[in-house]
């Protein structure tokens, strides 16, 4: 088993706090991986991480060399004033084939088209963006993803205010990635979800709580281990000594 | 008095109109386009705040050297840098919004440069830098706006992908490329070169209106930012001309009747232009089946 990522002693935070705390281990290549945990507990700051958004605090991520990412956070930055069409968005997607100065072809088109209809947008190509709805976005935007063909795909509760079918149409998404051997790590809330389609997980809160096969990290005891991390931030704990484990 | 003479005659006579015509029209091909992504930005009062900005540094250029062109760019334009260049990165380093450390900059600034004024100099002089006059552009300030017009069109060519997602999905960039800081700080840079161009003929205070005035026009008729920036190009340069007949004709300052000129377009878009108040409110009643 080759890691396309691999977390030493990782500690990531806000003003001197951690938010993930002394994460060690690896991600598989092609691994699809569940990220849970209670409000608070790190797992959106692990993303953020990864993508290098934030800086570590303390240890580091090791990335494979050469390998793409595609990030979808749980909160755009997206400026839905901004005139732009369905299409520029998903375009941006082709930036890390085409970046900043290549023409885009025809066969760049095609590919749009084709994310566009994989997420069932077909016919939104020249919709403005300030008229999509919630939903419609967050299908956008895994169009992008699908367009920006990563190796490492990272989506933050990709499926908030989406509905049933859509739903289904996007697990089917993930299943197709992970088909085609790319890594996948998705933030979830639903355990059912996770039970059913997710083959790895990690439970965080603040520190891993168990990482492995999702049946043997979601027992019980585990979730409640998980349940009792005392979410607010303790301005008179001790330091962290480098190298430290908790 | 004929067509002829109404439109034609100013500029085919007078070698000083031409010089204002070519330069207000080199500065409308770059600054209007510019004053869109500044707008789309929210930006379009930054715009202004950078235009004070540089009155420090023209005003030690005016201060050491006397009412002379290049000392006065080029102070205006390493003012109009710093502080640029001191927001961006306080934004970035810290905290605290863009807005709000471009604000406290720019106050600093203009403070110094209106004690420079006052240390030398009449009131008449301040009004020069304050106002400037399209209609005295010489050859070095026509060279200029020249350069700064060609510098940057090839800039945004270069940069406009990235700009555009700058804009529309910063944290995306971030994602993907580093690009994103470097592009925001082209794109200052960009501001303040056009204003440094816009100052020697509008004056710092003036340059800004043909920066954002047709931009925000523009708004109103198109829904994508290429055209736009066409739209708004075509109306500095409709603006431009107009002024200038209408500075001639009435024998008024060419700077105001410009920008003014401006200001009516503007005023017009708002009202008339395809997504406007009358464009809005027409259709805003009617619905099709789905």
């Amino acid at each position: 088993m080759n890691a396309c990522l691999k977390f030493d002693d990782l500690t990531l935070g806000y003003e001197n706090h951690p938010a993930v705390h002394h994460l060690n281990g690896s991600l598989a290549h092609g691994s699809l991986t569940a990220v849970v945990g209670p409000n608070g507990s790190g797992k959106s700051t692990l993303l953020k991480g990864i993508v290098g958004v934030i800086k570590p605090m303390a240890g580091f991520i090791e990335h494979h060399s050469g390998c793409r990412m595609a990030y979808l956070p749980q909160h755009s930055e997206i400026d839905r004033y901004f005139p732009a069409r369905v299409l520029d968005l998903v375009a941006l997607g082709l930036w890390p084939k085409r970046g900043m100065l290549k023409r885009f072809t025809a066969s760049d088109d095609e590919s749009i088209e084709a994310a566009l209809s994989a997420v069932g947008l077909e016919g939104f190509r020249d919709r403005s963006i300030d008229t999509l709805s919630g939903g419609q976005l967050q299908r956008t935007l895994f169009a992008r993803v699908l367009l920006q063909d990563a190796d490492l795909i990272l989506l933050d509760e990709p499926f908030n205010a989406i509905d049933q079918r859509t739903l289904s149409d996007l697990v089917e998404l993930i299943h197709r990635w992970h088909g085609e051997k790319r890594t996948v790590v998705v933030v979830l809330h639903d355990l059912e979800l996770v039970r059913t389609h997710f083959p790895e997980t990690l439970l965080l809160a603040r520190q891993p709580v168990a990482w492995g096969k999702t049946q043997d990290v979601l027992m019980p005891s585990n979730l409640l281990k998980a349940r009792q991390f005392h979410e607010a931030w303790d301005d008179h704990a001790p330091w962290c000594e480098p190298g430290a484990a908790a | 008095m004929s067509l002829h003479e109404l439109l034609i005659a100013p500029f085919a006579d007078y070698a000083f109109m031409q010089r204002a015509l070519a330069g207000s029209l080199l500065l409308s091909l770059s600054a209007c386009p510019v004053g869109v992504f500044l707008m789309l930005r929210r930006m379009s009062l930054a715009g202004d705040a950078m235009a004070h900005a540089i009155l420090p540094g023209a005003a030690a250029g005016f201060v050491l050297f006397g009412l002379e062109l290049v000392p006065m760019t080029l102070g205006g334009l390493i003012a109009g840098l710093i502080v640029a260049i001191l927001a961006g990165a306080v934004s970035r380093l810290t905290l605290q919004r863009e807005d709000a450390s471009l604000a406290a900059f720019y106050l600093i600034s203009l403070a110094l440069g209106v004690l420079l004024v006052s240390l030398r100099g009449s009131s008449v002089d301040l009004m020069h830098v304050l106002f400037g006059t399209v209609l005295a552009l010489n050859d070095q300030a026509l060279a200029l706006i020249g350069i700064i017009t060609a510098s940057t069109l090839a800039a945004l060519l270069l940069i406009w992908r990235a700009l555009v997602a700058e804009c529309l999905d910063p944290l995306f960039l971030r994602s993907v490329s580093g690009a994103g800081p470097i592009v925001h700080f082209i794109f200052l840079i960009l501001v303040v070169l056009n204003l440094v161009g816009g100052f020697t003929a509008l004056g710092t205070l003036l340059s800004v209106g043909l920066m954002i005035l047709p931009a925000a026009s523009a708004r109103f008729w198109m829904t994508r930012a290429f055209p736009m920036c066409v739209f708004a190009v075509a109306l500095g340069a409709a603006s431009s001309i107009a002024g200038l007949l209408i500075s001639y004709h009435l024998g008024i300052a060419s700077g105001p009747a410009i920008i003014l000129t401006a200001g009516a377009f503007y005023l017009a878009s708002m009202v008339g232009g395809r997504r406007g108040l009358i464009g809005s409110s027409l259709t805003r009643h009617r619905h099709r089946a789905a």
